[in-house]
C-alpha cells in the first residue's frame, strides 16, 4: 500500500467537472510532480486531499487509513502540510509566530496551564521555540524570526509558508507553485531548500508547478493534468518526450 | 474637584459594563466578521443566570451545606455564571450562526437580532414579566475620601473588570488559543491546515465573550439590582458603540473605548441635564468617528483586523 493513495477521484463543481477519474500513489519519501495548463485542476487536487473539498466521487487513503471526508484539520494532524499559490500568510503576526502556531495541536498544556503558567506550560514553550529556531535555519530564515511577514522579499515569505508547513511534521508536503514570483536567484535558492528539507526530513513531497526545469530537476516521476484528467504519468524524460504534453501545453497542431 | 472626581468614580464604573461588553463584540467580529447583535441580551442572560447561581449558593450557605464569607459567595456567582454563560454563547454559536458562517454578512447579522428577541421573549416566558431583584450578596460600605464617596461594590466592580480585560489580552497574547484567534482573525483557509478546528476556536471566541457579558451582567446587578428581560438591548447597543469606537477586532482598543463611552456619558451627565445625557454623549462619539472612521485602533483597510 502507498502512503497516499487517491483512488479513483472526481470532483465536479455544479455541472462543471473539475477532476475526473483522477488516481495517484505517492511511496515514502518520494518527489512527485504534477504539472498542467492554467485551470486544469491542479489546486484543486490539493484542495481534494487536504480535505478543503470532499470528492464527488473515490475515496483517498493516507497510510492506509481513509482520509477523505475528513474535516481538514484532522487530516493536517494525520500528517499532510501544505502551502498555496497565492501565499496565505497571517500578515499581522511574525515569522516566529507563525511558525509556533503550526505547532498548535502538538502543545500540551491544557487551558488552567495557560492561565497560571505551570512550569509544564514554560518547558514546553522553551521546546517549541527551539524546535522553530530549528526549522527556520534548515530554511535560512533563522534571522527574520522577529520580522513582521509583509516587511519581508517574496521569497522569504514563500519560505516561511514552507516552515510553518513542516512544524506541523507532515510526513508528505503539497508544495503549490513554490516557484511562483521567484527571481532567478531565488529560484536556484528555493530548489537547494526543497532538496535540504527533503534529505533532512524525509518526508514525501507532491509539487506543483510551471518551471519545467525546476520540476524535471526535482522530481522522481510526474503527471500531467489537462481539463481534470491524467494525459501522461511517468519519468521527467517520459513527461517531455510525450506528444500529448506538448499538445497539451502548444496546443494542438492542425492537420 | 470634588465633584470632578466623584464622577470620575462613577464614569469608571459605568465604563467597566461597558468595556466587557465591548470586548465580546469585538473579538467575535474579528473572528468571524461578524457582529453578534444578541451579545447585549447575553449579558441580560448572564445577570439572570448570576441571580439563580447566588440564590442557590445563598440557600446552600444558610442550610450549612457550605460555610462561605459573602465574599467568597460573590466570587463563586461570578464564576459559575460566566462558565454556565459560556455555553450560551456557544449554543448561540453552534445553533445560529454557524449554519450561516458562508452565508452573506446580512443574514447573520438578523440572525443574531433574531435570537436577541429570542432570548429576551424566551425570558419572558419562563419567568414572566415582573422585574427580579438581585440579592445583596455583600453589604455596601461607602468611604469618604477628600469629599469623594466610593463604595466598596464601585471598587469590586472597577478592579474585576480591569482584571478580566486584563486576563483577556495576556490570553490573546501569550497561550496558543490566543495566537489561533490571533491567525483566525486574519485568514481561515490555513487554519485547519495547521490541525486547528475553526469551528472550536469560533465557539472558544463565544464562549469567551460571553464570560465576560456575564460577568458584566453580575457586575451591573451589584450596582443596579433590578433585572429585566430587556435590560441588554440599550447596554447592548451602546458597547456596540465602543466596540466600533476601539477599532473593530482590538481587545485593548474595545476595553479603552468602553471606559471611555462610561466617561463621556458620565460627565455630558454632569455638564448638562441628564435629560440630555445620550443626546450629547453619541453626539461627541459620532463626531470621533467621523474623525477616526476606524476608531482609535482599528486598521484603515477594511478586511481583516488586528485582535
Amino acid at each position: 500500500m502507498p502512503f497516499l493513495k487517491v483512488d479513483n477521484i472526481t470532483h465536479q463543481f455544479g455541472g462543471l467537472r473539475a477532476v475526473h477519474d483522477y488516481e495517484l500513489s505517492v511511496e515514502p519519501g518520494q518527489i512527485r510532480g504534477l504539472i498542467g495548463p492554467n485551470g486544469a485542476g491542479k489546486t484543486t487536487i490539493f484542495n481534494l486531499i487536504t480535505g478543503i473539498y470532499n470528492p464527488t466521487h473515490g475515496h483517498i487513503y493516507l497510510d492506509g487509513e481513509r482520509i477523505s471526508g475528513l474535516p481538514p484539520h484532522r487530516i493536517a494532524s494525520m500528517g499532510i502540510g501544505r502551502t498555496f499559490q497565492n501565499l496565505l500568510l497571517w500578515r499581522h503576526m511574525n515569522v516566529l509566530e507563525h511558525v509556533k502556531m503550526a505547532r498548535f495541536s502538538r502543545i500540551g498544556y491544557g487551558l488552567l496551564g495557560a492561565c497560571f503558567g505551570t512550569p509544564r506550560r514554560h518547558r514546553e514553550e522553551r521546546e517549541i521555540e527551539e524546535k522553530a529556531y530549528d526549522l527556520l535555519e534548515m530554511l535560512d530564515i533563522r534571522h527574520l524570526a522577529g520580522q513582521a511577514v509583509p516587511n519581508l522579499p517574496y521569497g522569504a515569505q514563500r519560505r516561511v509558508e514552507m516552515a510553518r508547513a513542516l512544524a506541523t511534521e507532515p510526513k508528505l508536503l503539497l508544495l503549490d507553485e513554490p516557484t511562483a514570483g521567484m527571481n532567478p536567484d531565488e529560484l536556484v535558492q528555493i530548489m537547494e531548500i526543497i532538496r535540504r528539507v527533503h534529505r533532512e526530513l524525509n518526508l514525501a513531497i507532491f509539487l506543483i508547478e510551471h518551471r519545467m526545469r525546476f520540476v524535471m530537476e526535482l522530481c522522481d516521476r510526474i503527471q500531467t493534468l489537462d481539463f481534470g484528467e491524467v494525459i501522461a504519468e511517468g519519468t521527467p524524460e517520459e513527461i517531455q518526450n510525450n506528444p500529448r504534453v506538448i499538445e497539451a501545453y502548444l496546443g494542438a497542431t492542425e492537420t | 474637584m470634588a465633584l470632578f472626581l466623584q464622577n470620575l468614580v462613577n464614569a469608571l464604573q459605568w465604563g467597566s459594563f461597558y468595556a466587557l461588553i465591548a470586548l465580546g463584540y469585538s473579538m467575535v467580529y474579528s473572528i468571524l466578521m461578524l457582529f453578534n447583535f444578541a451579545h447585549g441580551d447575553i449579558f441580560m442572560v448572564g445577570a439572570y443566570i448570576g441571580v439563580g447561581v447566588a440564590f442557590v449558593l445563598i440557600a446552600m450557605a444558610s442550610q450549612g451545606a457550605l460555610a462561605l464569607p459573602p465574599w467568597a459567595i460573590l466570587i463563586l456567582t461570578i464564576l459559575f455564571a460566566m462558565i454556565l454563560t459560556s455555553f450560551v454563547g456557544m449554543l448561540v454559536e453552534r445553533i445560529g450562526y454557524r449554519p450561516l458562517r458562508a452565508a452573506p454578512r446580512a443574514s447573520a447579522a438578523i440572525t443574531g437580532l433574531m435570537i436577541g428577541i429570542i432570548l429576551e421573549t424566551g425570558n419572558l416566558a419562563l419567568l414572566g414579566a415582573r422585574r427580579i431583584r438581585f440579592p445583596s450578596l455583600i453589604d455596601t460600605t461607602v468611604y469618604e475620601v477628600g469629599g469623594v464617596f466610593i463604595t466598596n461594590t464601585k471598587i469590586i466592580i472597577v478592579v474585576v473588570a480591569l482584571l478580566l480585560a486584563t486576563a483577556m489580552h495576556l490570553f490573546v497574547r501569550k497561550t496558543k488559543w490566543g495566537l489561533a484567534m490571533r491567525a483566525m482573525a486574519f485568514d481561515y483557509v490555513a487554519v485547519p491546515l495547521m490541525g486547528v478546528s475553526v469551528n472550536a476556536i469560533a465557539a472558544l471566541t463565544f464562549a469567551l465573550g460571553s464570560a465576560l457579558a456575564a460577568a458584566a451582567g453580575i457586575l451591573y446587578a451589584l450596582a443596579y439590582p433590578v433585572l429585566d428581560p430587556y435590560m441588554g438591548i440599550l447596554f447592548g447597543w451602546k458597547a456596540f458603540v465602543a466596540a466600533i469606537l476601539g477599532g473593530r477586532g482590538s481587545v485593548m482598543g474595545a476595553t479603552l473605548a468602553g471606559f471611555l463611552l462610561g466617561f463621556i456619558e458620565i460627565f455630558a451627565a454632569m455638564i448638562f441635564p441628564s435629560s440630555l445625557r445620550d443626546l450629547i454623549a453619541y453626539s461627541i462619539v459620532l463626531l470621533i468617528l467621523i474623525v477616526r472612521p476606524h476608531g482609535f485602533f482599528g486598521e484603515p483597510y477594511s478586511a481583516r483586523l488586528r485582535l
